[in-house]
């Protein structure tokens, strides 16, 4: 159901870094030991998302990324939130590929929360996917966003992994 | 604030990773996971032939991927002595689970220790000792010469009754067959204890007396059977959270539907169609709301009964199922007893009944309606009864239990395929000791003797009443000050001497005090308490059998080392026997230092081959060997044979229609409503306007001893929840996330509030056995006859402290899944 066939073309190759020892403790205290070329977080695609037109409060629109296999949500919440851009601060981004098994995600308008049929995850759009209720030991991995001077919104990052990957940006 | 472990990417298991079986450590479901591990300076690669899956990883996995591990499954450790990765990953080929982790078991890589990562630092890595007034590290042989002494000197001063013993039973991490034969040897048979535990309850006694009184054992039928009901009747117990990946892999694809084909398949005679099922459950929980997703709200029926009345909805059920002639005539005069006696006794009316546990009369018919009611003539329904925590530890346990199996001896609901009448089950069990018969029953009050000072010395293996008794409180109050007059005396007299720090801890001895000795895998409360404390290891650090809920055997495979120089449970209690031995030597009593001979055992095999192999139920035929070529499947007790490659086991019991009594027949019971049988609950239900039932929480295992140290549950849970209707949470003006004082009678402790948009008025759900809030507080020290707890049905009032640390970063939305979406 997740298999949508399209150009990875907005995949940039990730590029091989290596980082200083101390560079790799900062940067993920977990893998502090990890060999030397082990890179402590992946290089992301910066990608327009949709312009601020495009939203409308509480009507999420389905996006994809980093690539085109795996996709997401941006929504408008209404409601100033800490990492929400836009000028009211209210837009934010998901992934929908449930982090416990992968199934899709479905928006609750009601109460702003992505559900998953599959085993019943919950996860709080209004803070930072969060699970409320779920199998899954990690929160929504949300996509940290910016927005240029036309009112383009781009997505340039991932703050957890997503599900079915080893890498949030595929070497394929 | 949402906690994020910023990770995007995870280490690859090269081609040549090191595959081992494990068992989940948590739940009694005991899902199959593999261990993937290798050297740290190695790597796999995302084309198929570079890694252990055979996968190309480089590709976007597909919904419900055999390869895919979060970063909770990801962790380094050591093995050999040598720095690791390890994957613990569920195992899709597993029946148990087929691929599912629970959000508890999926943090099995996540909760093990690792100086690299940080995870679990504060594990116990050296045996302690109270010296120069604190918990000073020692060697093994100073710790346990010096417990042995004691241990001596108080059974040549009081004999062993002096000796007080707090010892888990079950199996599962701290527990399993060795750790179980372990302190049951040095317990049972070197010495005859009399006053010992269980971890969770006052006394050594089974949770479900009745039905083994009956016949009946609780574990009887194989997780297949919740596929092939026709109704489930689940009493007392909320799947979705405590048993996940029993209702997610066995009971939806019923609920669903999706396993008519296989009914069709095996009984191409009767009539089928999806599972209808019903839940007894003052509360509507998550599973209620699941089934209804699953099934539809037309195959559910949830009985919101009032908390305690258990017993009086089974006998009105037994009632009606016989008034309508659905009872199983030829069974009953065949395989069983009593019936009409029991019939005589525990009549009860659906009006009676509806009176009392404040349920539709309509419902209780309709309840045995899809219990009993044949599909066709001559086609009983296969209906599974399963109960848990609200049946055991509600209202008068003997009682309910048996008018539980009451009502399945009736309609035949065991032994026959799609039936069972079974527990549900906290831990998995692993239960091999020599006879306890000299405990006796009732059995000793172990908790109340305590407080009463009695008892010189204490044994406790991974145990803490500090968490999880009754009369909290007190307990906690009475044993510091005898354990501090012994801490006092330890620190006047200089650690070197021997002699004298024996002869001290003697003398507070006898004026009441209480030397107490901790064996367990993290620090504890009570282990603050306690003058050594010794480091276990736990599952994944040696080999550990167990059984879950199906009596799956399995062998869970040592995949790291313990940390710094923990041992195997097991291999402790022989290290004290040992001890004990050279000690009753030293003293020159050869007679009794020879009965704590037989101890010689140099890995937990050793403990395995002399207890279940020697004493289990088809235990000959079981070695290490064969097990771990069963795999994750393992094999069902008891084990009836070995073929030449795989061992044979039994999918079910009592297929045969003899039950485990003298005369083989299933007993029927007489099982009478005496209201509120613990003392003083009836008092306390009308002065106090809060019931304050408690549980389990999905995200939580146990006595969250990890949960508290994970980053990913303490957000959500930095206190424990208490889950309160918002017009009760109005009524005494507080809000989400704020501190509350629960306090009665009896005791007071602390909670979360959780608001909960349908829990019922006047009634409040806790997190039992929170380090952090600890029910057992307000709950009064009266006990049923065979002092069985009741720890559900106590009353408090409720009012507010203040606001919870983290709680303005906690999402209080609705627990539920919208099925209206
Ligand atoms: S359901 Fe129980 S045994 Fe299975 S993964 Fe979860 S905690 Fe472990
Ligand atoms: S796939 Fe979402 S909860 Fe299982």
């Amino acid at each position: 159901m997740l298999r949508d066939k399209q150009s990875l073309n907005q995949t940039r190759r990730s590029f091989f870094k290596t980082f200083a020892t101390a560079g790799i403790a900062t940067a993920t205290a977990p893998y502090q030991t990890a060999k030397a070329g082990f890179r402590a977080r992946v290089d992301y695609p910066s990608t327009r998302l949709a312009n601020l037109r495009d939203l409308r409060i509480n009507q999420p629109i389905d996006i994809n990324y980093p690539d085109a296999e795996s996709p997401g949500v941006l929504v408008r919440l209404g409601r100033k939130l800490s990492n929400g851009v836009g000028p009211d601060q209210d837009i934010v981004a998901y992934s929908t590929l449930c982090p416990h098994e992968g199934f899709r995600l479905i928006y609750d308008a009601t109460d702003k929360t992505l559900n998953c049929p599959g085993h019943y995850s919950r996860f709080d759009t209004e803070l930072s996917g969060q699970q409320i209720f779920g199998m899954c030991n990690q929160s929504l991995p949300q996509f940290s966003l910016y927005l240029d001077d036309k009112g383009d919104i781009f997505a340039d990052g991932a703050d957890e992994l997503i599900y079915g990957r080893t890498s949030n940006v595929l070497e394929g | 604030m949402t906690y994020k472990r910023g990770i995007d990417q995870l280490p690859i298991p090269p081609k040549d990773a090191r595959v081992q079986n494990v068992t989940c450590d948590f739940c009694i479901v005991g899902c199959g996971y593999k261990a993937y591990s290798w050297d740290l300076s190695k790597q796999g690669g995302t084309a198929p032939g570079e890694n252990a899956f055979g996968v190309d990883l480089s590709k976007q996995q597909e919904t419900e991927s055999p390869t895919w591990y979060q970063p909770s499954m990801y962790n380094m450790v050591q093995q050999d002595g040598r720095p690791v990765h390890l994957i613990v990953k569920p195992d899709q080929d597993c029946v148990v689970n087929t691929g599912l982790n629970s959000v508890r078991g999926g943090r099995l890589a996540e909760t093990r220790y690792s100086e690299q990562a940080g995870t679990m630092v504060d594990r116990l890595t050296h045996p302690l000792i109270w010296r120069y007034s604190q918990h000073m590290p020692s060697s093994w042989d100073d710790a346990l010469s010096l417990v042995a002494d004691v241990t001596r000197r108080v059974i040549e001063e009081w004999g062993e009754d002096g000796i007080i013993v707090s010892a888990f039973d079950h199996g599962g991490a701290a527990g399993g067959y060795e750790n179980t034969w372990g302190t049951g040897k040095l317990y049972f048979e070197s010495m005859k204890i009399k006053n010992i535990r269980i971890h969770n309850r006052p006394a050594y006694n089974s949770e479900v007396h009745a039905t083994r009184d009956m016949g009946m054992g609780e574990l009887n039928n194989s997780y297949k059977d919740a596929e092939l009901a026709d109704t489930i009747f689940c009493v007392g117990a909320n799947p979705l959270e405590n048993q996940t990946n029993y209702f997610l892999a066995h009971w939806v694809p019923n609920l669903r539907g999706t396993t008519l084909v296989e009914k069709k398949r095996r009984f191409p005679a009767e009539a089928h169609a999806p599972a209808k099922v019903i839940i007894v459950d003052p509360r509507r929980t998550v599973s209620v709301n699941a089934c209804e997703y699953e099934a539809g709200k037309e195959n559910v029926l949830h009985l919101a009964i009032k908390p305690g009345t258990d017993l009086v909805l089974m006998n009105a059920l037994l009632t009606e199922v016989v008034a309508q002639g659905w009872h199983a005539r030829d069974f009953i005069a065949q395989s069983t007893s009593g019936f009409d006696t029991a019939m005589q006794a525990n009549r009860t009316s659906v009006k009676d009944a509806a009176e009392i546990t404040g349920l539709a009369p309509a419902d209780i018919q309709k309840a045995a309606k899809w219990i009993a009611e044949p599909k066709a003539a001559n086609q009983p329904r296969r209906t599974m009864m399963c109960y848990e925590k609200g049946l055991i530890w509600g209202n008068d346990n003997y009682r309910t239990n048996a008018a539980l199996a009451n009502l399945c001896f009736a309609t035949q609901n065991v032994g026959r395929e799609g039936t069972g009448c079974v527990r549900l089950g906290g831990h998995q069990e692993g239960y091999v000791r020599p006879p306890g018969d000299h405990v006796g029953r009732p059995a000793s009050y172990v908790d109340q003797l305590l407080i009463k000072g009695e008892g010189r010395i204490h044994h406790i293996w991974a145990t803490d009443h500090f968490k999880s008794t009754l009369n909290a409180e007190e307990f906690r109050r009475v044993y510091r000050r005898r354990t501090n007059l012994v801490k006092e005396a330890m620190d006047s007299v200089s650690y070197g001497d021997h002699a004298a720090q024996v002869d001290a801890v003697m003398n507070a001895i006898r004026q009441g005090g209480l030397f107490s000795v901790d064996v367990d895998i993290l620090p504890t409360p009570i282990g603050q308490a306690c003058h050594v404390v010794l480091p276990a290891a736990t599952a994944g650090e040696m080999n550990l059998t167990s059984m879950n809920g199906e009596r799956r055997l399995r062998l869970s495979e040592k995949y790291m080392d313990p940390p710094g120089e923990a041992l195997p449970d097991c291999l402790i209690a022989a290290r004290l026997a040992n001890h004990l031995e050279q000690s009753f030597q030293g003293a020159g009593d050869t007679e009794t230092a020879k009965r704590f001979q037989g101890f010689d055992w140099q890995r937990e095999e050793d403990a395995f081959m002399d207890g279940y192999h020697k004493h289990a139920d088809g235990g000959k035929y079981v070695t290490y060997e064969r097990l771990r070529a069963m795999g994750t499947n393992g094999v069902q007790e008891p084990c009836i044979g070995f073929d030449g490659a795989r061992l044979i086991g039994t999918e079910r019991l009592y297929t045969d229609g003899r039950f485990g009594t003298d005369d083989t027949k299933a007993h029927f019971k007489t099982a009478q409503w005496r209201g509120l049988q613990a003392a003083g609950r009836e008092e306390q239900r009308k002065q106090f306007r809060f019931l304050i039932n408690n549980g389990r929480k999905n995200m939580i295992w146990q006595s969250a001893f990890y949960d508290l140290r994970v980053p990913f549950v303490r957000e959500r849970f930095p206190l424990p929840p208490i889950e309160m209707n918002p017009n009760d949470m109005a009524l005494i003006g507080v809000a989400p996330g704020d501190l509350v004082e629960i306090h009665n009678d009896v005791g007071s402790t602390q909670a979360m509030v959780y608001p909960m948009e349908n829990a019922r008025e006047g009634e409040c759900f806790m997190l039992f056995s929170s380090p952090l809030g600890q029910v057992g507080n307000i709950v009064s020290a009266h006990t049923n006859e065979l002092v069985l707890p009741n720890y559900k049905n106590v009353w408090a009032d409720i009012r507010r402290i203040g606001r919870a640390p983290q709680a303005d970063g906690i999402s209080f939305k609705a627990l539920e899944y919208p099925t209206e979406i």
